[in-house]
């Protein structure tokens, strides 16, 4: 603990070795000679790209810096479907996944606390538990799309359904194994069912369940760029299909590095508020 | 010794319904001590032919944990039960707590039978079983809520606080269990089921896991309070000495499956009793003899003789047979 600043100091290290070797693999001249190389269809068709001499699209880190700085100070812009802010497309990404993620919540906190209260109950809902929670949630999608008709709504239903299953599964673990002993004292004292349900289970389980909440904004947020790039039309995942019909590789690593900062965002206050009603015995 | 076996005089009349008005010597003895003048045939506790089997895969009748238990507590007696692991003792206490329930047989307490918990019977867990996310007073506030549901949080945090007191814990109100050592946990599990003022307090061997020192001073703790409260009190314990310290009974178990009440010691050793001149009395070793040997040699050998009546167990007074010898 005495050298606290040795961390972070190494955590720069690296990341100014990792910056410099990118900066040396871009600006390698590209082999003197690519033009003649290449096969002269290919060439008429790329037109004053092969002037260029075939140029990598692959940026420096000078370039995606500036282009961060770009992005940073006008996030909110809009100039038509194919161009808006990078904060708008966040911004959406993010509305979604609360919006399916709470719905999740909503309907997996007291189902799965039916569950664990009820081996009868857990038994039965069992096997569907089992076949439903290995399926992709992109596998969902075609299934949404027809019957909800509305992409927005489909992309939030995927993010609703991949994110059930951790928070349904650990809640009832969670329930089901609540301290016997805490349960008889409710007993002994003659606590009602609700009192029991909200002062003695609900604290006893909810580190698990925030465990499985955790869980569960992890996967949400890794499902919503891939279900953002099938339906389309705005959020993260669309700019980064849509910068990749750009060939804007700059663009597309500011939109990695964005959703990696946000994935950790919702984890850290997933922790945090994980932290805030963990007990310790 | 020997003479010391003899079954002096026996606990109770016969069946639940029998009014018999003769009272025992017994319940005579108690009463006078707690200055009841009231005497009924009936005992404020009363268990009959109590006995457990647990379901074992393959075996359709399983040898029963113990069986035929028969025993009564007065009103205000401290009865200790005595007897190695596995004679069942936990499953006794969390019948009378209604927390399990007998195979067959019945417990009576004060007119009525036991049909799972009640606040009427206040418990203290082998394990403190406080719950973790809630301070020492948020603990003892959480019984006492449930007792008076009506109650302003005022009156519920003072009541609470009384209690707290009384277990000299008045410093620790707002620690959480995690910050309190084993002896202060279980003595928060003490405030919180005297908290609730319970007609029969029941404890599970409050005090295994507690080194010597912390258990002395809580068992000190204990007798305080009980004294204070009159409390009527059950208790287990594998603990000879603890059980000389702090029992008006002591009920001797054989040792299971199959496990039986071998007898019923009185203990003769006066009140107000202090640990470190206890052993002063002429009594003592008498009785700690007896008990030891009990352990050790007949909890095992155990053999009902032709007198030996489950419905009535013996009720031993192991000093008075040794003046008298």
């Amino acid at each position: 603990m005495k050298k606290a600043w040795l961390a972070p100091l190494l955590s720069a290290l690296f990341f100014a070795l990792f910056v410099g070797v990118w900066y040396l693999a871009t600006s390698a001249p590209s082999g003197g000679g690519a033009a003649p190389d290449m096969d002269p269809e290919y060439a008429a068709l790329m037109g004053a790209q092969a002037q260029a001499g075939g140029q990598s699209a692959m940026p420096g880190p000078g370039e995606v810096a500036a282009k961060i700085w770009e992005h940073l100070s006008d996030p909110f812009y809009d100039r038509g479907t194919n161009d808006k802010g990078l904060g708008i497309q966040i911004s959406y990404s993010i509305a979604r996944v609360l919006g399916g993620y709470l719905l999740a919540a909503l309907v997996a906190i007291p189902l799965g606390f039916v569950i664990g209260m009820s081996p009868l109950v857990y038994k039965a809902l069992d096997p569907f538990i089992q076949i439903l929670k290995p399926i992709s949630p992109l596998a969902w999608m075609p299934l949404a799309l027809y019957t909800i008709k509305d992409s927005g709504i489909s992309a939030i239903f995927v993010i609703f359904i991949c994110s059930l299953w951790p928070m349904l599964v650990n809640t009832a673990f969670g329930v089901a194994s609540v301290r016997r002993e805490w349960l008889n004292v409710a007993r002994t004292l003659e606590v009602s069912p609700m009192r029991k349900a909200f002062l003695v289970i609900l604290p006893a389980a909810a580190p698990t369940i925030l465990t499985g909440m955790r869980i569960s904004i992890g996967i949400a947020w890794l499902v919503i760029v891939a279900a953002e790039m099938l339906v389309g039309g705005t959020g993260i995942g669309y700019f980064v299909w849509n910068e990749w019909n750009n060939l804007s590789i700059t663009n597309i690593i500011t939109a990695i590095l964005l959703i990696g900062l946000v994935g950790m965002l919702l984890d850290h206050i997933l922790a945090w508020i994980a932290r805030a009603i963990s007990w310790r015995e | 010794m020997n003479a010391s076996l003899a079954p002096v005089v026996t606990l109770r009349t016969q069946a639940s319904g029998d009014l018999d008005d003769a009272p025992s010597l017994a319940s005579a003895s108690s009463a006078a001590k707690k200055g009841l003048t009231t005497m009924t045939t009936q005992p404020f506790l009363k268990v009959e032919g109590l006995k457990r089997q647990f379901p074992q895969p393959g075996k359709p009748d399983p040898a029963p944990v113990f069986e035929e238990l028969h025993f009564g507590i007065e009103r205000g007696q401290f009865v200790c039960v005595l007897g190695h692991s596995g004679c069942g003792k936990t499953t006794i206490l969390n019948i009378l707590a209604g927390l399990d329930e007998a195979t067959d047989g019945h417990v009576i307490m004060d007119g009525r039978e036991v049909r799972g918990p009640s606040l009427d019977r206040g418990v203290v867990f082998q394990g403190h079983a406080l719950m973790p996310w809630l301070s020492a007073l948020k603990n003892v506030e959480f019984a006492v809520r449930s007792r008076h549901p009506d109650w302003s949080a005022k009156q519920v945090r003072e009541h609470a606080v009384k209690y707290l007191e009384l277990v000299h814990l008045g410093h620790a109100l707002d620690k959480k269990p995690a910050e309190l050592s084993g002896g202060m946990k279980q003595r928060v599990g003490i405030a919180r089921a005297f908290s609730i003022e319970p007609k029969m307090l029941l404890l599970d061997e409050p005090f295994g896991a507690l080194d010597a020192l912390t258990r002395g001073s809580i068992q000190d703790e204990l007798i305080g309070i009980v004294e204070a409260t009159q409390q009527t009190v059950f208790m287990i314990t594998h603990d000879v000495d603890e059980a000389i310290l702090l029992a008006d009974r002591i009920v001797l178990m054989t040792n299971g499956p199959r496990a039986k009440i071998a007898e019923i010691v009185v203990n003769p050793l006066a009140r107000p009793r202090v640990r470190e001149t206890l052993h002063q009395q002429p009594a003592f070793y008498t009785l700690r003899n007896h008990l030891v040997d009990f352990l050790v040699k007949r909890s095992r050998e155990f053999q009902p003789g032709p007198d030996w009546d489950p419905k009535h167990p013996p009720l031993v007074h192991p000093g008075q047979a040794s003046q008298s010898a």
